[in-house]
Parts: C-alpha cells; sequence; structure tokens
C-alpha cells in the first residue's frame, strides 16, 4: 500500500509540475525570444520528440545529461566516450576526436559510423524497464507470498489490470490456448503503457512515439504471429478456399500483402498516437511564445490541462489496442477453420 | 525526415531489452502472478461449489426430515388406532365375560333357592306330617265325650294351628 501511494504521489507531482512550468524544453524557447531571436516552435517541438545523444532538462549547469556515446567503425572498432565531447562550453556543436554528430547522426571523418550509443530513448528505454521490474518483480512477490489470500500493495494496484489484459484482450481473441502468448502479450501492454505514461512526464523522452520502438515491436508481433501461423492460415493466404479461381489470383497478393500491412499499422498507429499527442501539447504551449502573450499562456495551459488528461486516456487505450491487435493477429493465425 | 526514420541504435536496444524484459518478466513476475491468480480464481470457484453442495445437501436433509417427520406421524396414527382398536376389544370381552359370569352366578344362584326350596318344602311336608300326627295323637289322647266337644277341640286345635 505505502509503495502505490508514493507512486501515486510521485506521478500526481510530477504531472502538477507539467502543468504547471510548461516542460523543460521550453526554458531554452524563452531564452531564444529574450535574445530576441525568432522563436522557432517546430524546431522546439521536433527537439522534444526526437531522439537526441544528450538529455537536455534545463539550460545552464546541471541542466543537460551527457549520454556515453557508443560507436563501431570498421577504421576505430569500438569505441566509448561522453557526449559531452561534441559540445563546447557555449554548447555549440564542435567535432570530437574526428567524429562529428549533426542531426543526431555521427560520421568518422564524413563516413557514416554503427551508433548504439545509449542515446535519450536508450535512457528511457532502461528507465521503463527497471520500472517494469521493479513493479512487476514486488507484485509477483508479493503474489507468492500472499497466496490463497487477498492481493496487497502493488499487487492488488497490478492485478486488476493484469485480470483486464488477460480477461478482456487476450482470452477472447486466442482463444484456447492464449496461456502460451500471454507473457509475451502482457509485457508488451505494460511496456507500451508505462512508456506511454513516462513520455508525458516533463523533459522525459518520447520512447513509445519513436518509430524505432514501435517498429521493433512490431516486427515480434509479426515474427510470433507467422511463426505460429497453422495450415489453415497459410492455406488462407495462398490459396484462399471457397472462392472461384480467378479470384484467388486477385486475392493473392492482397493477402501477401495483408501479412505486411498488419504490423505495419501497429507501427504507425502507436508512433503517430504517442508523437501528434505530444506535438499538440508543445504546439498549444507554444502559442504563449509565438503571441507572447499572459493571456494566451493562461488560455493555453488550461486547453494543455485538458489535452493531457486526454494524453493520459490515450496512453491507456493506445496500449490495450497494440495488444488487442497482436492478440487478434495472433488468433487469426492459430485459429482452426471450419472448411466452408 | 528524420522522425520517420527508426534508428539503427534504438532498434537494437529495444529488441534486446525488450527480449530481454519479456524472458524476464514471464519467469519472475508473470508466472507467479497468473499462478496465484489461477489459485485464488480456483479456490473461489471451490467455495462456491462448496456453497452450493452444503446448500443442496442442506436442502435434501430437510427434505428427509420431513419425509421422516411424516412417517413418523403416520406411525404414531397407526399406532393410536391400533391400540384404540385393541382396548375396544378388550372392553367388549371383558363386558361379554362379565355378563356371562353373572349370568352364570343368577344361574347358580336359582339353582340353589330351588334346591332350598325343595328342601324347604320337604321340611314343611315333614313338619305338616308331624303336627298332623300329634293333632292325631291329641286328638286320640283326650276323650272325646261329645261331638261338640271333639268339634270344638278340633277347632281348637286348627286355631292354635293358624296362630302357628
Amino acid at each position: 500500500m505505502s509503495v502505490f501511494s508514493t507512486i501515486i504521489s510521485r506521478i500526481t507531482c510530477i504531472l502538477a509540475l507539467v502543468l504547471v512550468t510548461v516542460g523543460p524544453a521550453f526554458s531554452k524557447a524563452e531564452e531564444a525570444s529574450s535574445v530576441s531571436e525568432p522563436f522557432q516552435p517546430s524546431e522546439v517541438i521536433l527537439h522534444h520528440v526526437l531522439d537526441d545523444h544528450i538529455w537536455h532538462f534545463w539550460d545552464g549547469h546541471f541542466g543537460t545529461l551527457y549520454l556515453p556515446v557508443i560507436v563501431h567503425s570498421a577504421e576505430r572498432g569500438l569505441e566509448v566516450f561522453s557526449s559531452k565531447n561534441f559540445y563546447d562550453e557555449h554548447h555549440n556543436l564542435v567535432s570530437f576526436n574526428g567524429y562529428t554528430l549533426d542531426h543526431g547522426h555521427i560520421t568518422l571523418n564524413g563516413q557514416p559510423v554503427f551508433d548504439i550509443s545509449i542515446t535519450k530513448n536508450v535512457a528511457m528505454l532502461f528507465i521503463n524497464t527497471a520500472l517494469l521490474i521493479g513493479l512487476f518483480l514486488a507484485a509477483a512477490k508479493s503474489a507468492a507470498r500472499n497466496t490463497g489470500k487477498a492481493p496487497k500493495g502493488v499487487q492488488a494496484f497490478l492485478e486488476p489490470i493484469v485480470v483486464f489484459v488477460r480477461d478482456e484482450i487476450v482470452k477472447p481473441n486466442i482463444g484456447h490456448h492464449y496461456e502460451k502468448y500471454l507473457p509475451y502479450l502482457l509485457t508488451l501492454f505494460f511496456f507500451i503503457l508505462f512508456g506511454n505514461l513516462l513520455g508525458l512526464l516533463p523533459g522525459a523522452g518520447n520512447l513509445t512515439g519513436n518509430i524505432a520502438v514501435t517498429m521493433t515491436l512490431a516486427v515480434f508481433t509479426f515474427i510470433i504471429t507467422n511463426v505460429s501461423g497453422n495450415k489453415d492460415y497459410w492455406k488462407h493466404i495462398f490459396w484462399t478456399p471457397g472462392v472461384p479461381l480467378p479470384l484467388r489470383i486477385v486475392i493473392l497478393p492482397v493477402e501477401i500483402v495483408g501479412v505486411f500491412t498488419k504490423p505495419f499499422s501497429l507501427m504507425i498507429r502507436l508512433f503517430v498516437a504517442i508523437t501528434a499527442g505530444h506535438i499538440v501539447l508543445l504546439s498549444l504551449i507554444s502559442l504563449a511564445f509565438i503571441f507572447q502573450s499572459v493571456t494566451v499562456g493562461l488560455v493555453s495551459s488550461l486547453i494543455v490541462l485538458f489535452i493531457n488528461l486526454i494524453e493520459l486516456l490515450v496512453a491507456g487505450i493506445q496500449a490495450y489496442v497494440f495488444t488487442l491487435f497482436t492478440s487478434l493477429y495472433i488468433g487469426m493465425a492459430i485459429a482452426e477453420h471450419e472448411h466452408h | 525526415m528524420e522522425l520517420l526514420t527508426p534508428g539503427t541504435g534504438l532498434i537494437i536496444w529495444q529488441s534486446l531489452i525488450f527480449l530481454l524484459l519479456v524472458l524476464l518478466l514471464s519467469r519472475y513476475a508473470w508466472k507467479p502472478i497468473l499462478n496465484s491468480l489461477k489459485e485464488r480464481e480456483t479456490s473461489i470457484q471451490n467455495a462456491l461449489d462448496t456453497a452450493e453442495k452444503a446448500r443442496l445437501e442442506m436442502a435434501k436433509l430437510q427434505s428427509d426430515n420431513e419425509k421422516l417427520l411424516k412417517e413418523t406421524r403416520e406411525e404414531r396414527d397407526k399406532i393410536l388406532k391400533e391400540a384404540r382398536e385393541a382396548s375396544n376389544r378388550l372392553k367388549d370381552e371383558a363386558q361379554i365375560d362379565a355378563r356371562k359370569s353373572a349370568d352364570k352366578i343368577i344361574e347358580d344362584a336359582r339353582a340353589a333357592i330351588q334346591i332350598e326350596k325343595q328342601a324347604a318344602l320337604k321340611e314343611v311336608r315333614t313338619q305338616v306330617a308331624l303336627f298332623s300326627l300329634e293333632v292325631a295323637e291329641k286328638l286320640m289322647k283326650k276323650n272325646l265325650s261329645t261331638d261338640k266337644a271333639q268339634k270344638e277341640q278340633v277347632e281348637q286345635y286348627i286355631k292354635d294351628l293358624k296362630l302357628n
């Protein structure tokens, strides 16, 4: 119970923070406008939405977390150094040791390198993972201790969501063999849910709104769906039964394209929903800086408050939808068809 | 556009971490949580089933009780009826016996009276004969002088006799 209330109070604190201070990304914008440079909302917004090699919270001392850069090139092999080396004391980009950072891409003497740096989103990924592991191991421990008793603490908070995912999403869509896929789908659901919620925190990276992340998740779903696909599934794709022969030839490419559009839609949906939400929030906040007016700021803050609540809803809905469609695709792939 | 091009590094990290996360959580989180959920569901279902079974048993027991009560009541009625019949029969028998014995007593009494009567009559007859003899003797003994005197004498005796 105490863990739960601490988490809730922390979340509330942070939410209050995001609503009161309009997000650290804008301290920079504020400064920019004070030195009478024209305010560039699209740049600011993209800066927030995109991945980065540094984690910028606010201007000035200790406002930026310089993340480690890990690069591999044929010429130099594997090299690890701080991203601080790319910035001088005025926060301007400089070359380091032959490496150049430009728009998030690192090149070595003009040649692209294999970049596996701990970027802002990778750091977010670590935080998200750590949070998931911490919460669910605590819940599991409590579950093991309270076997046959009423759930307590974190367990009582998370268990209803687990039951919801199991009974409302996975079971009706997959059917009898749902238990095999349940661990993946539960992990997927909570990963997306917590990623979405963490992404709403001020200064947080846009993890689940990053196309690399959604693509990876969609590819996992794609692999699981097609690996578990049974004879009927493939038969329906390559030689759809119950359809006249000329139509089968037309249906064949459509079905094959369908195999790929399913995970593609998953990838795009999550990416767009989360990124669009962030862009809307930031655009509304930017209005205050574009008009340089307190009144506009107040009104847009109110709207931002409203949109923020919607974003909380979207965070849950997108986690639900991704898991729902994944279950649906798996269910379709393993369904035992009655022959027509 | 940068927004739409997935970064290689992030893909690698995401794949690796997510895969590890799935494996780790499957083993150390989902398994105990799902097991405990299932166990709780089974135990709740069992408890409900047991309650239902107990309810049915109770109802059965109650109906059994009622049946038993009904049977007992019937048994009691039957016993009472039999007892009543037996008592009636006994009463009747007793009455008949009593009447029989009364009749017999009366009969005996009648017979005894008859015998007594006979004996009495016999006695009377003997007495009368004796008296007659006595009268005759006295008549004989007295010198009957006259017919008048004899007549008086006889009348006197008869008078005496009457007085007796």
